[in-house]
């Protein structure tokens, strides 16, 4: 398979997953430190892309653009995947 | 004098008897996108069907272009919510694509260009019911909507017509996509609102 050229397109950065993730979490997670499983980058969860047109938030490393975090809203849950997180370092 | 007033009762729940329950009307054509714009190379653009066998059919962009092509126009519904009636494409039609695909299989996995995925029945890519589409409105498919080609599945959320499409993989067991694993309805029906699990 060919490995398509990118154009990164819209996205925000990782602060917007602040709210979102409030829900969840009892902290900012957006203050954690993530590594990406697919390529094992390190950096702040507010650093990722996030692009948020979409059915649910959809949160990709900055370095290899794959995803790290999808969370989406329904009316009565919460949906997160964190398969391509391999860790959250959450400062305590 | 009632106690709630007709300010208070919010958005109706559709807009018109051309929409499906929840969705509203609008007039331009909404991006919406879960990662990168994938640029893809023409003349090294494939669409791939892979059986069940792990038979592969290929098409180059030449061999697409090579066969008989329709202009559906037809309405389309997304699960955020937004319709958009009487859009115009041009594609092949699925059952062109399949016609010489010897299969058993009941379920489909459409693959994109990016790494996107979405999960139908078979059936639902059949019967001049879905497209492989590479112009919206007489012009060529733009990147940001999916082009060079996406797939038209216009009777189910527009999620499942996936763009940048590069070929689908034909199963027998019901793999759920992208969307489908993260809360999301396993057909997407517009018309019975599945829009979530459970729906």
């Amino acid at each position: 398979m060919i490995e398509p050229r990118m154009d990164l397109g819209p996205h925000l950065d990782g602060n917007v997953l602040a709210g979102p993730l409030r829900e969840i979490f009892a902290m900012d997670v957006t203050a954690a430190t993530s590594r990406c499983a697919s390529c094992g980058a390190v950096g702040a969860v507010a650093a990722l892309h996030v692009y948020a047109n979409a059915p649910g938030m959809v949160a990709r490393c900055p370095t290899c653009e794959e995803v790290v975090l999808r969370m989406v809203r329904t009316p009565d849950a919460a949906w997160l995947d964190m398969r391509g997180t391999v860790s959250l370092r959450i400062p305590m | 004098m009632g106690i709630v007033t007709p300010g208070f009762r919010g958005r109706p729940r559709s807009s018109g008897p051309d929409l499906p329950p929840g969705q509203y009307l609008t007039h331009d054509f909404p991006v919406l996108s879960a990662g990168p714009t994938p640029r893809v190379p023409m003349d090294r653009w494939e669409f791939v069907i892979t059986t069940e066998t792990s038979r592969a059919h290929r098409w180059t962009w030449a061999d697409m272009m090579a066969l008989p092509s329709e202009t559906p126009t037809v309405d389309i519904h997304c699960v955020t919510k937004w319709s958009k009636l009487g859009t115009t494409w041009q594609g092949v039609s699925l059952d062109t694509l399949m016609s010489d695909v010897d299969t058993a299989a009941d379920y489909a996995l459409v693959q994109s260009y990016g790494g996107y995925t979405t999960n139908l029945p078979l059936t639902d890519l059949l019967d001049g019911q879905a497209w492989l589409a590479y112009k919206f409105d007489g012009e060529d498919l733009h990147p940001e909507h999916g082009g060079p080609a996406r797939m038209l599945i216009p009777h189910l959320y527009f999620w499942k017509s996936a763009k940048w499409v590069r070929g689908i993989q034909l199963r027998f067991d019901n793999e759920p996509g992208f969307w489908e694993t993260a809360g999301y309805h396993d057909y997407g029906d517009p018309w019975r609102e599945q829009r979530y699990q459970g729906d």
